[in-house]
């Protein structure tokens, strides 16, 4: 393995590191909204708002990852959204990965005990003061490992967006291979970094899930 | 003891399909009243107490709380408002507490009279060290439900409806679900509410406990009343044959 290369290009990689956790957060941060929002329209009584959570759940879902940034990217300018690589790969990855936060979401508030509702609703609290106080404080320690499963997914799936030049992790990889021919090292270094980001995030969802867990 | 009935059921019917699980039930109970409903499971005792806040509506039949319906026809957005307020009146302890985990035994007693009742954190202290004083929980009042055994966390499910200063209170099957050495502990506490002339509806196991305290038998089975009366008669003498049954099987061993 050539040491003398990696510790060269080592700069370039941190720099493209930066930009995956970037894309990482930010599409984390936008699939978090669509998450919430995907879950109370599939939790919701209203039959339209169900059904449109469901469409939501099962488009993002029933298709490639990559062929969603592709159609943002390359098929948007078609419909008149022009967008730039970095803002079309946050929004793909953001919608992508609200679809499964949705599902992790909406999964942890219906398994809060039945019981709590009743209790709740049997001392005259309303249907949202009872969401509010008892059912969501509760969902919210549930949804956090689950949800934790999800960015680790979305930090790896930020890989798909150097299809659309991104000049992130995997990209530059790519194109450190082009001028130096050594894909072993490129590629491993990538990889390091993208183990290095997971860790971190990993260890602070355990340590935020044992702060908040039950006593 | 005044005769106006605080719970009036009147023709109580509620099916799921074609399978009636209450049928044409009336039932009157006055202030201060203590009622147990005993019966086999499945005989509908559980339903009938539930449909008395609500909880599982009826088919058909009317639910009184005072002068007020509890189960009015209304439209949907009315009919949530009505219901809340209704429902502050009729405390309820189910078989498996249902505390709220997430929060003290403290904020379980005030979380719903401080949305509520809109009462500030002076009152609100002073209504969880009544309430817990009054269970015997005053000393658990920063313990979280997990750490509680399950005749306290019954004992503190008690104080969170009565802090709600209810007119009603309904028990499911409240100690079905403890060790046998618990249930004395709850038994006491729901006791000393009848000695306060507690009006009480109470779906129990537990005969003994319904001789000694209750005012009224109703013995259930497939969704009807099959007989009623004071706990001497029905557990000395019934006139059923079905209640002669149930209750061979029961007090088997004791006495």
């Amino acid at each position: 393995m050539d040491t003398d290369l990696i510790i060269r290009v080592f700069p370039y990689f941190i720099e493209a590191g930066w930009v995956t956790i970037q894309l990482s957060v930010l599409s984390m941060l936008l699939g978090l909204v669509c998450g919430a929002l995907g879950a109370a329209a599939r939790l919701s009584r209203s039959v339209v708002l169900r059904f449109i959570g469901a469409a939501y759940v099962s488009l993002i879902r029933g298709t490639p990852a990559l062929i969603q940034v592709f159609i943002l990217y390359f098929g948007g300018p078609q419909i008149g959204i022009q967008l730039e690589a970095f803002e079309a790969g946050v929004l793909a990855l953001g919608f992508n990965i609200g679809a499964y936060m949705t599902e992790t979401m909406r999964g942890a508030i219906i398994s809060v005990d039945r019981g709590q509702t009743e209790a709740a609703r049997t001392l005259g609290l309303s249907r949202f003061e009872t969401f509010r106080a008892v059912t969501l404080p509760q969902a919210l320690r549930l949804m956090i490992r689950p949800l934790g499963v999800n960015i680790n997914a979305l930090i790896k799936g930020t890989a798909l967006v150097a299809a659309i030049s991104v000049v992130e992790l995997t990209y530059t990889a790519q194109r450190y291979i082009g001028s130096t021919y050594k894909p072993f090292e490129m590629f491993f270094l990538a990889g390091a970094i993208y183990m290095a980001i997971i860790y971190v995030t990993g260890t602070a969802v355990s340590w935020l899930d044992r702060r908040v867990a039950l006593k | 003891m005044t005769g106006n009935p605080i719970i009036n059921i009147r023709h109580a019917a509620k099916s799921y399909g074609s399978l009636e699980v209450l049928k044409d039930i009336s039932l009157q109970v006055t202030k201060g009243q203590i009622v147990a409903i005993i019966g086999p499971s499945g005989s509908g005792k559980s339903t009938l107490l539930r449909a008395i806040n609500d909880l599982d509506p009826l088919t058909s039949g009317e639910v009184w709380l005072e002068d007020e319906q509890v189960n009015k026809p209304l439209p949907p957005r009315q009919y949530e408002t009505h219901i809340n307020k209704v429902r502050q009146n009729i405390g309820m302890v189910f078989q498996h507490f249902n505390l709220f985990p997430h929060l003290t035994v403290r904020e379980n007693i005030t979380l719903a009279p401080k949305m509520l009742k809109g009462i500030t954190g002076a009152q609100a202290e002073e209504l969880a060290v009544e309430q817990l004083t009054k269970v015997g929980m005053l000393d658990r009042i920063d313990y979280y439900p997990s750490q509680l055994s399950g005749g306290q966390k019954q004992r503190v499910a008690i104080a969170r409806a009565l802090a709600m200063k209810p007119k009603v209170m309904l028990f499911d099957e409240a100690t079905s679900a403890l060790d046998p050495e618990l249930v004395e502990e709850v038994n006491l506490v729901m006791k000393q509410l009848a000695e306060e002339h507690m009006t009480m509806i109470i779906v129990t196991h537990e005969m003994g406990f319904a001789q000694d305290v209750c005012d009224r038998v109703l013995f259930m089975d497939q969704g009807v009343v099959v007989e009623e009366g004071p706990p001497d008669v029905i557990f000395k003498n019934p006139a059923n044959e079905r209640t002669r049954n149930f209750l061979r099987k029961h007090l088997r061993g004791r006495n």
